[in-house]
């Protein structure tokens, strides 16, 4: 297999919500663009990062490249199958390489269903096994790998607490052998103690299988972390993307600064030094998005021509992308 | 990708955060504590052992056995309950009647949560233009009074179906009306329900899990979304036992119902209304078991409500 | 400096069907005037218990405060009564929440509960009320204030709301603020906003803060002392600069080393923390994080260390010193 080719491919990918008011005679009032052109690849085995403000569309866009909401247009593949487009088996067949895990641990497992049932779904789903009795000596294999005990097989989610829950959730995102896991804010519910743990067992299970990940967050510390590369997004685009050191100590993109410069570090000296850029406002409504640059209204370094102009899609430095008109790299 | 279990940081000690008690075993220790609904069971019991149970007691024939001669007398030792305005024994009248009753009761609302079942997830899992659709459809049941429905739909159908053999019995084919009548009329609650709660079921990650891994929508529905409905399915389905009941009871009252001499608790009412002063004991009996039978669903229809609360995790 | 707040063995416990909850197990602490005094620890820590045990909004049943002074001022607030208690929350202590819309009544507009506050706690006239309902929306920096005091809670964003909550708990100049996790729900660049915000108006109105947090990197920008709380108990206590550069708890170093940093590569993998916090419903024997505990020694299992002294104006409750890992 060439390694040149990513795994995952998406192009100009677009999740538009009507807004409908009424119930029998539904009118269209407006549309949310949530995502509105977002295009990124993935390289085999690589951690890609995807960050923004609640609203900017990194979650719509990880569940919709996967399908889960029908696309309103753009591509999508993986392992050079086009996912959104394929229908019956050839759709099963592209499934088995994709899987996803959530961010609530509460929400994401059935609870009227023991572990095995979980676990083994994706299995009976793919027809992956013969026999029931084997596709749950492969349950408990997989609890073992995610660091749970087999014996615990028959028990109910409501018995585990937020983390074995979680982990709960990849062993069944395992289960179908995939090569991508879109990782839906897999941390954001779980305690301090408890994310370490997960996202060791994420790097662990990567290492071991030659996993790829989305990695979608808005913790940016452990975006850096975990990433091999980090894509940012406001207002449904994505206007940032760099290889992690190189966006988290040379960020172009004034809302990438601004972002980065809001997380607290656990260290005071540093804190009381800090010059932070504290944006003003709250993030605009995707319905009526700003014209020109999304950013201007909030930007601090704005000029006339952001309120006009679409800034363009350029790379600033080798693999250093930014859509900006001031960012120059 | 091979399976194979590497030794990582095991959890200590594996510790679980509840008691292994699966989601039923703890409803029904919340259950146990309710005590009306508890009352409720055992007073249900006790009515089933004596409709059904009363039949090795006294035989149908027994039943439907008329002496003129013996009109209208009060209860005494011979007639526990007394006997009717044509000499029939009151006490085996309402064992009789009382299985009929029951039956009616338990069928019909099996019809309606089939009904209510269907209607509701198709609705609330697509959701769209299905939805739009089943939900006027069942708006517009909704709106006509539900006894008005009943007593046309009682007119229409009436005498229209011939008598019915089971298990060497004879039945009034006006049993089947009032069954189909009942079911088809009070599965618009029970669908509401079932479609809220879809919507609301539909939207949790762990049925986005399953679309994405491909699992169907048959599957979805069934063995994921479902289950996950029981608890107010079975609230509202035993709530409709009761419900049913009345039904049959209003009908049958207005002499639209189960017809004689089939006996039912409804229509042994309506039989009594001429002597409502002169031999309360006609009305008095099945009038009690009525009311005693709606009570205790009603109080276990309760204590499930609770008992089932998803919101409580409290024993 | 004179301590505004003196908490002495507060030990609160709920009673549940599953048996007793020993949510805070005997903590004592200070608060000076103006200070900010941090509260760090993980969910079910007791850190939002005490603390509500403290203002009496802890639901009695099931909820029981078993012993323990509070004494602020010269009072001790377990001794006063509910109407006393319910002055002194208005007027002299303000509490902020997690999430705004729980406190914030959503048929009302926000100039009517701003205004109701200031018109029983200070006498103020419905004119005057209305005036400064406005100074204090502007104050706490929220654009076009005149107008938007007409507005309902739901038409602001979450950040404003929580401005607005600030604001309303701000009416009455109280002399310390309890703030319960006010930035979880928000994202960072709000986060900062509200932290910014919060500093301002201490640093004007000379007010006391508690900040109720898990974020150990706000913790660092805003406190001046920090208490860390596991099980129901303090588990360390210290200025802000001696807990990040120094820390005497094995708890606190292992929470530090789980965390990433925005400001640094990646060296190596996280340090995780094994195991899941203890079940509160079994009062523990030993040291409630020895389990967890890299350090643990016999001794830890048998009893529980209380709070020493491990630096100046720095107490740990722990046998072990975690730079040598021997007994201390």
């Amino acid at each position: 297999m060439s390694d040149s080719t990513p795994l995952v491919e998406v192009k100009d990918l677009k999740k538009h919500f009507p807004v409908t008011r009424g119930i029998i005679l539904q009118r269209k009032v407006g549309i949310v663009r949530a995502v509105d052109g977002v295009s990124f690849s993935i390289q085999r085995g690589e951690t890609l990062g995807m960050v923004g403000e609640s609203g900017c569309g990194k979650t719509t866009a990880g569940r919709t490249m996967l399908g889960l909401y029908p696309a309103t247009s753009g591509s999508v593949t993986i392992d050079g199958e086009d996912i959104l487009h394929a229908r019956g088996k050839d759709q099963l067949a592209i499934r088995r390489k994709a899987q996803i895990i959530f961010q609530d641990p509460y929400a994401s497992l059935n609870p009227r269903w023991s572990v095995n049932s979980i676990v083994s779904e994706p299995m009976r789903v793919h027809g992956l096994f013969a026999s029931q009795k084997e596709r749950a000596e492969r349950a408990k294999d997989l609890l073992g790998l995610v660091g749970l005990s087999p014996h615990l097989l028959n028990r109910f989610p409501h018995e585990f607490s937020g983390g074995q829950r979680q982990r709960i959730g990849i062993a069944r995102a395992l289960a179908s052998d995939p090569l991508f896991i879109v990782c839906d804010e897999p941390i954001s519910a779980l305690d301090v103690s408890i994310q370490a743990q997960v996202v060791n067992l994420l790097e662990k299970l990567q290492d071991q299988f030659g996993l790829t990940y989305l990695f979608v967050a808005h913790d940016l510390s452990m975006v850096r972390h975990i990433c091999d590369r980090v894509a940012v997004m406001y207002l449904g685009i994505i206007v940032e993307v760099a290889d992690r050191n190189e966006l988290y100590e040379k960020p172009l993109h004034p809302y990438t600064q601004a972002l980065l410069s809001a997380v607290p570090v656990p260290d005071p000296r540093k804190e009381r030094e800090r010059k932070r850029t504290i944006l003003t406002g709250d993030v605009p409504s995707p319905i009526n998005p700003p014209s020109g640059c999304r950013f201007h209204p909030r930007c601090p370094i704005a000029v006339e021509r952001c309120k006009k102009e679409t800034p363009e899609w350029r790379e600033a430095a080798p693999g250093h992308w930014a859509a900006c008109h001031l960012a120059n790299g | 990708m091979t399976a194979q279990t590497t030794s990582i940081t095991q959890l200590s000690a594996d510790d679980l955060t509840a008691p292994p008690l699966s989601l039923w075993q703890l409803a029904w220790l919340r259950f146990r504590r309710h005590k009306l609904a508890v009352f409720g069971c055992v007073t249900l019991v006790l009515l089933l052992l004596y409709s059904f149970g009363g039949a090795f007691v006294r035989t149908e024939a027994y039943a439907n056995f008329n002496d003129t001669s013996r009109r209208l007398e009060p209860p005494s030792s011979e007639h526990l309950f007394g006997t009717d305005s044509i000499g029939r024994d009151i006490l085996a009248r309402t064992i009789y009647g009382g299985q009929i009753s029951l039956f009616i009761g338990f069928v019909a609302v099996f019809i309606e949560t089939i009904l209510g079942i269907l209607v509701g997830a198709l609705a609330g899992y697509y959701g769209g233009k299905l939805d739009a659709f089943l939900m006027r459809i069942a708006e517009a049941l909704l709106s006509i009074p539900t006894i008005l429905l009943l007593l046309v739909m009682a007119k229409f159908f009436g005498g229209k179906i011939p008598e019915i053999h089971i298990a060497g019995r004879t039945f009034s084919g006006s049993v089947i009306v009032i069954i189909a009548i009942i079911g088809a009329t009070s599965w618009m609650y029970l669908a509401r329900i079932v479609r809220a709660e879809f919507l609301s079921l539909k939207e949790n990650e762990f049925i986005l899990a399953a679309r994405a891994t491909g699992t169907s929508n048959f599957q979805i529905i069934f063995y994921h979304i479902l289950p996950n409905t029981f608890a107010p399915i079975i609230v509202s389905s035993t709530l409709s036992v009761a419900n049913a009941i009345l039904a049959e009871a209003y009908i049958s009252f207005l002499g639209l119902g189960v017809q004689p001499p089939t006996a039912t608790w409804g229509n042994m009412l309506e039989s009594s209304a001429k002597y409502l002063d002169s031999a309360p004991w006609l009305w008095f009996f099945p009038g009690m078991l009525i009311l005693l039978t709606v009570l205790s669903i009603n109080f276990i229809g309760d204590g499930m409500r609770d008992a089932l609360d998803p919101r409580s995790r409290a024993i | 400096m004179t301590s505004l707040l003196q908490v002495s063995g507060l030990r609160t416990r709920f009673h549940t069907p599953e048996g007793i909850v020993h949510a805070v197990n005997g903590i004592s602490f200070h608060v000076n005037e103006g200070e900010t005094v941090a509260v760090v620890g993980e969910s079910g820590c007791g850190k939002s218990v005490s603390m509500m045990s403290l203002l009496g909004l802890i639901p009695t049943p099931p909820g029981e405060i078993v012993s323990g002074t509070a004494v602020f001022r010269g009072n001790d607030l377990f001794k006063k009564s509910e109407k006393e208690l319910e002055d002194t929350r208005g007027r002299e202590i303000a509490m902020i929440f997690q999430d705004p819309m729980t406190s914030l009544n959503p048929v009302l507009t926000v100039e009517r509960q701003l205004i109701e506050s200031l018109r029983v706690h200070l006498g103020f006239t419905k004119e005057q009320a209305q005036t400064r309902a406005v100074e204090l929306l502007e104050q706490v920096g929220i654009p076009d204030a005149k107008r938007r005091v007409k507005d309902y809670p739901h038409q602001f964003s979450g950040g404003m709301r929580q401005r607005v909550m600030i604001a309303m708990s701000l009416s009455c100049a109280p002399s310390l603020l309890i703030a319960d996790e006010p930035t979880t729900a928000l994202d960072v660049t709000i986060q900062a906003q509200i932290v910014e915000l919060v500093t301002r108006i201490r640093d004007s109105l000379h007010t006391a803060v508690i900040w109720i947090t898990h974020d150990l990197g706000v913790v660092a920008g805003i406190a001046d002392r920090v208490i860390v709380m596991y099980a129901g108990f303090i588990v360390e206590e210290a200025n802000v600069d001696d807990l990040y550069d120094s820390p005497g708890h094995p708890y606190t170093v292992s929470l530090l080393a789980a965390l990433p940093r925005v400001d640094r590569r990646r060296d190596q993998r996280l340090k995780s923390i094994p195991g899941a916090p203890p079940n509160m419903l079994i009062e523990p024997r030993g040291c409630p994080f020895a389990p967890r505990c890299e350090f643990a020694l016999e001794k830890c299992r048998q009893k529980n260390p209380l709070l020493t002294q491990v630096g100046p104006n720095h107490t740990a409750a722990c046998w072990v010193n975690p730079k040598t890992g021997a007994l201390r």
